[in-house]
């Protein structure tokens, strides 16, 4: 089934911002927005849920911390308690201090690395991904909004992305291939 | 215009007459001489049941200065020599005289404690409102005329502090008294710095610039909104670096001087910073809960639940920094475990255990998990749960520096202690509630009072 999709390219991130809520406040629905850089507010503007990678982190985080607690208290407690330079490998609290370095690196080292895999498996980025730009410019200086044309009058959405400011509007019709 | 709420008013004015009341309590019924001491030991061995509050007390002598066993094993003869040395005089006084003097220190200490606490508030507001000038922050400046208005207590309460600190003598400071002095190598060697004279001129000069950069900086705050160019904002400037290089020095010192002499044996290379990040986290808390306070009472429609989030930033982030700096020192010394830097720790897990531990819930655990989320930060008794867990954590921490030193394990929590909190904060809201209350909480003309008021991120 084709799908058709209108690219509205502007040139100023302002008046990009303004077209986004210009064209959510008409009902129209934006499937994507193409920026060189991100603009302050514009998920915002979008409608974008806010990320819960930062929770995925702290969960990460947390098991770092089990880990490195789990991994030395079977080493240097369970598994071969030696008296090394007398510091009390009797119970896992009374050599605490020795732990905590490793203990608080591996939790930033789960929490950080494993949220950047986290961050390529959703935004499904990767070594020789083809890369998904619709228009080489908007990596420099052009912003392009991308809008749902399915269910409107082609000409009326046109004309109101015009209004909205925008410098090229093009009209794209793909087969989906899917 | 800000007035302190009537009821508020009153109910400081209630404390400050209840702290007194119980801090001459405090210091009446101290016992005033050996017999007293040895009847008090009785009552609480027909208390503790027979013996017990005697092996006790061993148990602290033997902890004071070097490992015993090792001594007699004879791996440190060079440190037992030197305990004899150090000890020659302690020696010859005997075990109820001892007790006698802790426990005529006690309400010393304990007014000390809650006076310090309260100083070091307002002082560690001075020198986050110094670093907001110096740093050109353009999210605080709403907040200016409420961190002035917190620092007016820096007068008031530095003052008394430099008093307790002069007068205190020996109750704090064994370096003070000659005859240990005369028998004692280490203090013979210490003495170049620790000798009476020399110390109060220190306190003087903390005293003087500290006070100095309050009353300037807060002249030239106010006299900005009078004015139409940036003359006394750029007076502020200056002001404020001179300040914080000074600051960082006295602050140094001043640890040394009031804190670390107390056991003039001990030292510490970390242990002005970790005072400082002490000061700093409770201050920035305390400059949150009078912002809360504020804004409940809709005298500053201007500030935002922004700031409040970048204050709880700093709450979080500095309470961290704080148990960072904790560990650090606590970490080195237990590591390597050298008889003369660890009685300073033995001393405190063994006698004050609870406290010692309990105070890493409330400083470390409890802000990271209550501070974490970011949506958390903006709600104002979420804040304020967490400055609760704070200050009473950085109120123990405190307590801890100088009680185990200067009480060791005759310490206590009553009514000296609570009376000497209660007259603190009565006139730590008296004082601080008459100072917001002088101007418009607005500071007008400030060069980024514009942008301030517009923060948002």
């Amino acid at each position: 089934m084709a799908s058709k999709k209108i690219h509205a390219i502007y040139t100023d991130d302002d008046l990009l911002l303004q077209a986004v809520k210009q064209t959510r406040a008409a009902n129209y629905h934006i499937s994507e927005v193409f920026t060189p850089f991100p603009v302050h507010g514009l998920d915002h503007a979008v409608g974008i849920a806010p990320t819960r990678i930062a929770i995925t982190s702290f969960l990460y985080g947390l098991t770092g911390l089990g880990v490195a607690v789990l991994m030395m208290n079977y080493m240097m407690i369970q598994d071969w308690p030696q008296n090394i330079g007398g510091k009390p490998s009797f119970t896992f609290y009374q050599n605490m201090p020795t732990f905590i370095p490793i203990m608080f690196e591996l939790t930033v080292f789960f929490a950080a690395h494993l949220m950047v895999v986290t961050f390529y498996m959703r935004s499904k980025i990767w070594p020789f991904k083809k890369a998904e730009n619709p228009d080489v410019r908007t990596t420099d200086d052009h912003f392009l909004m991308e809008v749902d044309a399915d269910n409107h009058d082609v000409e009326k959405l046109t004309k109101f992305l015009y209004d909205t400011g925008a410098s090229e509007i093009s009209l794209i019709e793909n087969e989906q291939d899917h | 215009m800000y007035t302190l709420p009537s009821k508020l008013k009153l109910f400081s004015i209630i404390l400050i007459v209840l702290g007194l009341v119980g801090i001459t309590y405090g210091f009446l019924t101290t016992p005033k001489t050996v017999e007293d001491v040895k009847k008090i030991m009785a009552e609480q061995e027909a208390h503790h049941g027979e013996g017990h509050a005697v092996e006790s007390h061993d148990e602290g002598h033997d902890a004071s200065f070097v490992d015993e066993a090792r001594g007699e094993e004879g791996y440190a003869e060079a440190a037992m020599e030197q305990a004899a040395d150090t000890h020659a005089e302690g020696h010859s006084v005997s075990h109820e005289e001892h007790v006698l003097h802790q426990l005529q220190t006690r309400p010393w200490s304990a007014t000390f404690v809650a006076a310090f606490f309260f100083m070091m508030i307002a002082l560690g507001v001075l020198v986050f409102y110094a670093i907001q000038y110096a740093a050109q922050a353009g999210w605080s400046p709403v907040l200016y005329r409420i961190m002035e208005g917190i620092t007016t207590y820096l007068l008031p309460g530095s003052v008394i502090v430099f008093l307790i600190v002069v007068f205190a003598g020996t109750h704090f400071y064994p370096w003070q008294d000659h005859d240990l002095v005369a028998g004692d190598k280490i203090l013979q060697g210490k003495a170049g710095y620790l000798n009476f004279p020399f110390f109060v001129i220190r306190a003087v000069i903390y005293l003087l610039g500290w006070n100095l950069y309050r009353y300037f900086s807060r002249k030239n705050s106010l006299a900005q909104a009078e004015t139409n160019n940036y003359g006394p904002y750029r007076k502020n400037f200056k002001a404020s670096v001179l300040f914080l290089i000074f600051f960082i020095v006295t602050e140094a010192t001043m640890s040394w001087d009031w804190f670390m002499s107390m056991t003039p044996h001990w030292y510490s290379t970390l242990f002005a910073w970790y005072i400082f990040a002490s000061m700093f986290v409770s201050a920035i808390t305390v400059i949150a809960l009078v912002t809360i306070h504020l804004k409940n009472l809709g005298h500053i429609p201007f500030v935002s639940d922004k700031h409040l989030h970048d204050l709880a930033k700093f709450m979080f982030a500095f309470s961290i920094f704080w148990t960072y700096l904790w560990f650090g020192q606590f970490m080195l010394i237990w590591y390597a475990n050298i008889p003369e830097e660890v009685t300073y720790f033995i001393i405190r897990i063994q006698e004050y255990k609870l406290l010692f531990f309990g105070m890493l819930i409330l400083n470390f655990v409890m802000p990271i998990l209550v501070l974490m989320n970011s949506d958390y930060k903006r709600i104002p008794w979420f804040v304020v749960i967490a400055a609760v867990f704070i200050l009473v954590g950085h109120y123990i921490d405190i307590f801890l520096l100088v009680m185990p030193s200067t009480v060791g394990h005759n310490w206590g929590f009553g009514i000296p202690e609570i009376a000497a909190f209660l007259f603190f904060l009565g006139l730590f809201i008296f004082i601080v509630g008459a100072g917001l209350g002088k101007v418009s909480l607005r500071p007008k003309n400030d060069p980024f009072i514009k942008e301030s008021e517009n923060y948002h991120f």
